[in-house]
């Protein structure tokens, strides 16, 4: 049974032996910058998760790219949300600084774009990556995993700790990332209802 | 203490405007807006027409004999020179008639004036002016800002790529008009990054790209790519806050173009579209009135002591107990 997940963007089906997700088309917009901007922003996922694991972190294989579509290996892990540990969270951190120290921002960090199989964790859902080395940019991806973890988890002091001790041991510029998340926070417009 | 009808002055940038609203209707507007021979806004010379015609404006809404429990102004953000001399007249109104003093945020003003007049309850706003371009939604006692633009506001780009046309201030109007008349759609850059927007690259190229195309192709493809950006964050915003209302705010609102572009977009998702009568886009002293009245009701006055401007007023550092 092939599972549908409907994002703002695109539609995800996770069959038995491969993810097809398709951007769908948007009527709003004018065709031409309709197609562009699907057909761009699906190449530019496929490399942006290839170079991702060429630094070494866990992604989906792609078995295909089409013009509007991606087709990839079926990850069958548990969301990270779900069995999130310290370990876990360092981990998490060690491949956000490596993914980080090769200039990507994944741009959506959550828990649940976080897949634990086996001693493995793997990113998933690209959507809305890009290459930047700004330290805003770093920090924002940051953020957002914080902000997931303490809107989700009792005990977010450690478990930000611990990513943020892997960060630091695979990114030589972390604490200079980790200063600015803090600034982030205090300023108005990320603040939420989290403590 | 009495609430039932505020007096409140809008003078951020171009627009100067005075009116008496009450729960139910406007009572009583003025405005005698700033609009430049040439080129674009002078922060001095707006400020200089504000305060040569300010209390020409409030004295034709005092003409209307309706009495007021408040006097509203709007506090920022905005250009200083500009705000400093409303807020001046502010506070001698509200000495004078010995009644509270309110601090409105221009922002906030924009989404409540909307939501006044449209009725929708709990809406992901586009707020789109000369020197704003925001989304917000209400969030935990606040709007939140959930993408906004990392340089220049879509409309300042819209004037600007105008002035460079040769197009009178505003230049968005004008542009809309020539747009109708494009044909071509000529690829332009399509910045979003996250939740934010720039468009100071876009504008820059609009002003190479014609050059060599047509000034309607140019406009309409300016027009096409801006406001596609601006209806993918909000877009998103909706689906990750889960709200299925969208409301328009701003000068650039008024672009029947971007209200249908929205439209569609709300269509697709099963959400309501909603946009305020025409008059409610640009910057007015209703929109001021009305939040000074909300704000009157939950006691949220300053003294004069406390009424300093605030040129970056944030819309989420304003507590929203009405909502």
């Amino acid at each position: 049974m092939a599972i549908e997940k409907r994002g703002a963007e695109a539609v995800v089906l996770i069959d038995e032996d491969k993810v097809i997700k398709t951007r769908m088309k948007k009527d709003y917009r004018i065709k031409e910058l309709d197609e562009r901007l699907r057909t761009e922003r699906t190449r530019a996922e496929a490399k942006i998760m290839s170079e991702a694991r060429k630094l070494g972190i866990p992604t989906p294989i792609i078995y295909d790219v089409g013009r509007f579509d991606l087709v990839m290996e079926v990850i069958n892990g548990e969301p990270l949300k779900d069995v999130i540990d310290e370990e876990r969270s360092r981990k998490a951190g060690v491949l956000v600084g490596k993914l980080h120290s090769g200039g990507i921002i994944h741009g959506d960090l959550t828990t649940s774009n976080m897949l634990v199989k086996g001693d493995r964790i793997y990113l998933i859902d690209f959507g809305l990556s890009f290459w930047d080395e700004m330290l805003e940019s770093r920090g924002v991806d940051v953020h957002v995993y914080y902000q997931t973890i303490i809107s989700s988890h009792r005990e977010h002091e450690k478990l930000m700790a611990a990513f943020a001790e892997g960060y630091r041991s695979s990114f030589t510029k972390a604490d200079e990332v980790l200063e600015r998340v803090r600034e982030i926070e205090y300023r108005g417009r990320y603040k939420t209802e989290t403590p | 203490m009495r609430c039932e009808r505020v007096l409140g002055i809008e003078g951020t940038a171009w627009s100067l405007s005075a009116a008496i609203v009450g729960w139910d209707k406007v009572h009583a507007e003025a405005s005698n807006p700033y609009i430049p021979e040439k080129g674009g806004i002078h922060p001095m010379a707006a400020a200089q027409h504000h305060s040569t015609y300010v209390g020409e404006v409030i004295r034709n809404v005092l003409d209307s004999g309706v009495d007021f429990d408040g006097v509203a102004f709007s506090q920022g953000p905005g250009l200083g020179p500009c705000l400093r001399t409303v807020a001046t007249a502010a506070r001698a109104l509200s000495l004078a008639y010995d009644v509270p003093l309110i601090g409105v945020n221009h922002c906030v003003a924009h989404i409540e004036v909307g939501r006044w007049q449209t009725g929708c309850r709990d809406p992901v706003t586009l707020y789109v002016s000369g020197a704003n371009s925001q989304v917000l939604a209400f969030r935990a006692g606040k709007y939140r800002i959930f993408g906004e633009t990392l340089d220049i506001g879509v409309g300042n780009a819209l004037d600007k790529f105008g002035r460079f046309l040769g197009l009178q201030h505003p230049g968005g109007p004008k542009i809309e008009a020539l747009a109708r008349e494009g044909k071509n759609y000529i690829p332009l850059p399509y910045v979003v990054k996250g939740m934010d927007l720039s468009f100071s690259g876009l504008m820059s190229a609009a002003k190479e790209a014609s050059a060599l195309h047509s000034r309607e192709d140019v406009c309409f493809s300016l027009q096409e790519n801006a406001f596609a950006m601006l209806v993918e964050v909000t877009e998103r915003a909706m689906a990750h806050t889960g709200k299925d209302e969208c409301l328009i705010a701003g000068g650039v609102g008024a672009n029947s173009r971007l209200q249908s572009m929205l439209g569609e977009m709300c269509k697709a998702r099963g959400a309501r579209f909603y946009a305020p009568p025409r008059k409610y886009f640009g910057d007015n002293g209703s929109m001021i009135a009305y939040t000074g009245l909300l704000q009157l009701k939950h006691g949220m006055t300053i003294s004069v002591e406390d009424s300093a401007v605030n040129t970056c007023f944030r819309p989420d550092d304003v507590e929203i107990p009405w909502l």
